[in-house]
């Protein structure tokens, strides 16, 4: 067992890619300074790896030069090992194709779970679903939605694994029993933020966590856009389902269209703030989504979306009339029990209603008693 | 003897002290020693314990000692002893007094022993009668004046001289009506220990004040708080009238300003009247904690809201002397907790207990102490920190911070909680609208469900349906096939814990009864569906 791990782990990686990778993680300090002097890092991990010593280290450029020199393959290994993680390069079969679209892209793929589950999933259809850390119930509704109907068809949902919006595709993903693969802005092995441990583990055992930087490497603040740009490129399409106005989901898919990719939106209303940045990217030309299902024909065309009916499509057909009319009314924004029996219909039967409605999964009750239609 | 003035003259070494008695060393007592016994009573949490109070004089360095675990306020009732029996015109022995409380082992704590050793060292010192003390109990505080004050406990202390078997009490005038609702004791309501001393010489009895201002315990009090007050909150209103006749416990969730107080204000009122018995149990714990009620007897059930900083043993009894917390206070009426995720985890915690078994135990030392505390729990939060969490103002709290609010509601307490309604501001036109219902009309609903729960549940132990454990919920709760199979999609669909799954059917079938049905319909587990409390197997998910 033993044997066989340490044959696979870190099996995929030659010296030279582990060396620069090594060496971006020992520069994180200093690329944090430059990028917080200059607000973005754009170009530095482009550099070649005696530039970019040269450009970031300053005066413990000779220092780091020696330590440079002195770096020993077999111990980087090592540490993958240890963390149950696999080194990747760029070098390698292995490696993401869609990766080498990127100027700068990463030496090498540290990879947390299953190298062949990880394979799979990066040769299949990925989609990346990106969106607000501080999602409103409908923006969490709508990306868990995506996940599921997305990794249902046998896409792969590729997402940060951030709060909010991120974890509810992986969650949706996961509900799907489908594929899903996390990147992240730390080492692979560690669950960032640590309250998605338990989400850390399902996608590990299910799917594949990657990163950019080595075990045991803490995530900086550049290393999120970094991160980005890795989602952006390792999907075919980035689906943004909250964004504000400076969102750095808009990064995300300022970053794919620039690599070719197709980028698209979840709409919301013109009033929230959170719909502010998704809403301009609808007017800037951005895919209007409304369901899996416009990300299906977006990506293989309208004859190509081979999601059948929906379950909730079913259910919803099959729908007694007046429950049909108050699910219509709870997607219509009438959502608290007050507001649903203000029409004159009597409390008891708005209530039973909406736990007909809330069995058969069409419905989700939410903080401060608020419905929400499920996607 | 020649030194004793006024009242002294008519005393000799008599029948009513007692002589050669009491000496456990054997030894004959000396012809200079008197002694006298009166019996009063501890309170011990909030049970009566009978103290005997043993006056000693004898011929020595004039010195008054108080001997057997009295604390400090015990220990200064000798000043405010000498000097009421000084001010009442009696003489204070120039003599070696020695006080004794037994039995010595039991703490006592507080004034209300500063009559009964004024009236055994009058005894002993053949100022009064000592013949009628094995009659009458003395309960109450001297004033350095001679008048005796009212002190907590009267009505647990009436009942310990019932027990004890002792005829009668003096008790201050005062509250003396919170002792005559004990039958089978004589109450004296005097004014000053003239008054006692009067008594205990043959005088008349003064009886305590006509007990007739009592209200009726049937007559519910006048309402202050009535649901015709109350516009919109149409669903809390029945969420309430369901806890009401049920006994479930509350959770209401809403932000700042929407009406959540207010709601659970209105609660006690809906409830059965309190019966006699209850009536009785609740006045005597309120009057061991020192509230005192018009007439005597508490009329409406408790509401009790303490804040949110209250300490655990504030909460559930304890401290030095044991006193009953907010949740006996509140036995047989509401406890309401507002802000429920600011009470610190450890007073959550410990009154798991308490809505478990309807008593508290404490054990401090070595006595263990029961405190009753059968209440309806009604809790009060904000949806989340910043408190507009699905309201009309936009929430402004991260995911972090709702999770770590969430985990503050979750946990023990939660389980306990059948309900749980959101309060939204009602619309204007819902303001400017009629009222929905009055008190009245929800407590007669409530009254007809409790006599079928009271009926059903006739030979269990449970008196309510929120009492219900597994086993009788089996046993005593039928329900439609399509009731059990909406609530079986619910709990397979994974929404529904097994105890979720129990309290659903507590909720639904109290839903029945409100209706006056025998048998759960559909439409009673699909409200109690609507109205159950999140899980935090749910919240996982959501999250």
């Amino acid at each position: 067992m033993t044997a066989a791990r340490t044959s696979t782990l870190g099996s995929g990686a030659c010296t030279t890619c582990l060396r620069r990778s090594w060496l971006v993680a020992r520069l994180a300090g200093h690329i944090e300074i430059a990028w917080s002097a200059r607000r973005g890092s754009s170009g530095l991990l482009a550099l070649e790896d005696e530039a970019l010593i040269a450009a970031l280290a300053g005066d413990r450029r000779t220092a780091i030069a020696v330590e440079y020199e002195q770096f020993v393959t077999a111990a980087a290994l090592r540490r993958c090992v240890a963390s149950a993680v696999t080194a990747v390069c760029r070098c390698n079969a292995r490696y993401p194709a869609s990766l080498h679209d990127l100027p700068d892209a990463p030496a090498v793929l540290y990879v947390r779970g299953a190298l062949d589950r990880f394979e799979r999933a990066a040769a299949a259809d990925r989609v990346a679903i990106v969106g607000a850390r501080r999602a409103t119930p409908y923006g969490l509704e709508q990306a868990r939605g995506l996940g599921r109907g997305l990794a249902a068809a046998g896409l792969t949902v590729v997402s940060g694994m951030a709060l909010g919006v991120d974890a509810a595709a992986h969650m949706g993903a996961l509900e799907a029993e489908g594929t899903t693969l996390a990147v992240l802005a730390c080492g692979p092995e560690q669950a960032y933020p640590a309250s998605k441990r338990r989400l850390h583990a399902r996608i590990v055992a299910t799917g594949a966590v990657v990163a950019e930087l080595p075990p045991g490497t803490p995530a900086r603040r550049w290393c999120f856009p970094a991160r980005n740009r890795m989602i952006a490129a390792l999907a075919q399409a980035t689906v943004v389902v909250e964004a504000g106005e400076r969102s750095g989901s808009l990064i995300t898919a300022g970053q794919a269209a620039d690599l070719g990719r197709e980028v698209a939106a979840v709409p919301g209303l013109v009033t929230a703030p959170l719909a502010a940045g998704t809403n301009a990217l609808i007017a800037d030309g951005a895919q209007l989504v409304r369901g899996p299902r416009d990300v299906l024909e977006l990506l293989f065309g309208a004859s190509a979306a081979t999601l059948g009916p929906s379950r909730q499509g079913q259910e919803i057909a099959s729908l007694e009339p007046d429950l049909r009319a108050l699910l219509d009314r709870v997607g219509g924004g009438c959502d608290t029990v007050a507001a649903l029996a203000d029409g004159g219909a009597a409390v008891d039967a708005v209530l039973a209603g909406l736990a007909q409605l809330e069995l058969r999964r069409l419905v989700r009750r939410g903080p401060g008693g608020r419905y929400t239609a499920t996607a | 003897m020649s030194r004793f003035a006024g009242k002294s003259a008519k005393i000799g070494p008599s029948e009513n002290r007692c002589e050669a008695r009491v000496c456990c060393d054997g030894t004959r007592p000396s012809v200079l020693v008197v002694l006298a016994r009166v019996i009063t009573f501890a309170i011990d949490g909030i049970d009566p314990r009978p103290v005997w109070v043993e006056v000693d004089i004898r011929a020595g360095l004039p010195t008054f000692r108080v001997v057997g675990l009295a604390d400090a306020a015990v220990r200064e009732a000798r000043e405010r002893v000498r000097a009421a029996i000084l001010n009442s015109g009696f003489e204070f022995p120039a003599r070696r007094i020695t006080a004794n409380l037994a039995p010595a082992h039991l703490r006592k704590v507080g004034p209300g022993f500063d009559a009964a050793l004024a009236v055994g060292l009058l005894a002993a010192s053949g100022q009064c009668s000592a013949d009628a003390l094995d009659r009458w109990a003395v309960f109450g505080e001297l004033s350095l004046a001679g008048t005796v004050r009212p002190c907590r406990g009267v009505l647990a202390v009436a009942e310990g001289a019932r027990r004890a078997g002792v005829a009668g009490l003096i008790v201050a005038r005062e509250r003396s009506g919170e002792a005559a609702l004990v039958d089978g004791v004589a109450v004296a309501a005097v004014d000053d220990l003239c008054g006692i001393a009067k008594l205990l010489d043959g005088g008349d009895v003064p009886p305590p004040p006509a007990p007739t201002p009592v209200p009726a315990v049937e007559a519910p009090a006048p309402e202050e708080s009535d649901l015709a007050d109350v516009r919109g909150h149409e669903l809390p209103l029945r969420a309430l009238e369901i806890a009401a006749a049920g006994g479930h416990n509350l959770l209401l969730e809403g932000p700042p300003g929407s009406g959540k107080t207010m709601l659970a204000r209105r609660l006690p009122a809906l409830l059965p009247p309190l019966t006699r018995a209850e009536a009785v149990e609740v006045t005597r714990i309120h009057s061991v904690a020192g509230i005192s009620h018009r007439g005597g007897l508490a009329a409406t059930r408790p509401f009790r809201a303490p804040h949110h900083t209250i300490s655990p043993a504030g909460l559930v009894g304890g401290g030095r002397p044991p006193a009953p917390g907010e949740a006996s206070l509140a036995h047989h009426g509401v406890l309401f907790l507002d802000e429920l995720s600011e009470f610190s985890r450890p007073s959550l915690e410990a009154l798991r207990q308490p809505i478990e078994d309807g008593e508290i135990v404490i054990v401090r030392g070595q006595q263990a102490l029961r405190f009753p505390t059968r209440f309806t729990l009604v809790a009060a939060t904000n949806p989340c920190p910043c408190g507009f969490a699905g309201s009309d103002r936009a929430c402004r709290c991260g995911e972090l911070e709702l999770a770590r609010h969430r985990r503050r509601l979750s946990g023990p307490l939660l389980d306990r909680i059948d309900l749980l309604v959101t309060v939204a501001r009602p619309s204007a036109a819902a303001l400017g609208g009629p009222p929905r219902t009055t008190s009245g009309d929800v407590r007669e609903r409530v009254l007809a469900a409790r006599e079928r729960q009271h009926v059903r549940l006739a030979d269990t132990p449970a008196h309510t349906n929120a009492q219900l454990d597994t086993r009788l919920l089996r046993a005593h709760v039928h329900a439609e096939e399509t009731a059990r199979r909406a609530l079986a999609q619910a709990y397979d669909r994974g929404g529904l814990s097994a105890r979720g799954h129990d309290r659903v059917l507590r909720v639904a079938r109290t839903i029945a009864d409100l209706a006056g049905r025998d048998v759960v319909e559909l439409d009673d587990v699909l409200h109690a569906l609507a109205l159950r409390a999140r899980e935090s197997a749910e919240e996982a998910i959501a999250a």
